[in-house]
């Protein structure tokens, strides 16, 4: 089974509510799968940004073993709507 | 009797010490010997966190960084004037290379640590960059920020 990005959102969406998710597949600038995330979860309010990441990586943490590099943006709600407002 | 001794000689070659283990005193020793050698691998990681305020595990040196998210660590840190940093290269030891993994309970590298903790890897050092918290982390080190002097230049 090979790591794709509707299975990322799948995932993050079922197991830590997320309400967006962007799925970039970066392998093709590297020489393995590699991908680049976005992620917005009203449950990653209050969590300090390396709280937000590890449950990024334990959502993930079978496809991390297939994945080679993996960038990950986390924010809630508010953060993304002042985001996009810029 | 012959098909014995070069199946041993071959393990001998292999360095395969688990298997001649197994051999001699059974399957319980070898476990107990994959578990010595993690553990005083993870020992030594934990002291070499500890050893330096700042320690980075990247690909490559900060010289010639060989990945461009280890780069991007060695760029901020430079940007901001820390230049007095342990930097380990995972590609010269692979055991650092999965034991960090390991011991961080972080899937990837470059790793930062700060004070002999995790801080995490380059997306993190980024955005701490970008809001301004590096600095205050920094500060709390006891380091300066090369940016603050910059910031009173302009």
């Amino acid at each position: 089974m090979s790591v794709t990005p509707d299975l990322i959102r799948e995932k993050l969406t079922a197991e830590i509510g997320a309400i967006h998710v962007d799925v970039e597949d970066t392998s093709p600038n590297r020489c393995a799968a590699s991908f680049k995330v976005l992620v917005v979860s009203p449950q990653f309010e209050g969590k300090p940004l390396l709280q937000r990441h590890r449950m990024v990586n334990n959502c993930l943490a079978e496809e991390l073993k297939e994945i080679h590099a993996f960038e990950q943006k986390t924010l809630t709600p508010e953060q993304w709507e002042k985001q996009k407002a810029q | 009797m012959n098909n014995v001794l070069r199946t041993t000689a071959r393990c001998l070659q292999s360095g395969a010490w688990h298997y001649r283990t197994a051999q001699n005193n059974g399957e319980l020793l070898s476990v107990w010997a994959r578990l010595m050698c993690s553990s005083a691998a993870q020992k030594n990681l934990e002291e070499m966190v500890k050893k330096d305020k700042v320690v980075v595990f990247i690909k490559g040196t900060p010289a010639q960084p060989m990945c461009g998210f280890s780069n991007a660590v060695v760029q901020i840190l430079r940007m901001h004037g820390v230049d007095n940093y342990a930097a380990y290269n995972v590609l010269d030891d692979q055991d650092i290379r999965q034991g960090i993994k390991t011991f961080s309970n972080w899937p990837t590298i470059p790793q930062v640590y700060f004070n002999g903790e995790f801080v995490g890897g380059c997306d993190i050092l980024l955005q701490m960059h970008q809001s301004g918290d590096l600095v205050e982390e920094l500060q709390k080190l006891g380091i300066r920020s090369a940016l603050l002097d910059q910031e009173k230049q302009s």
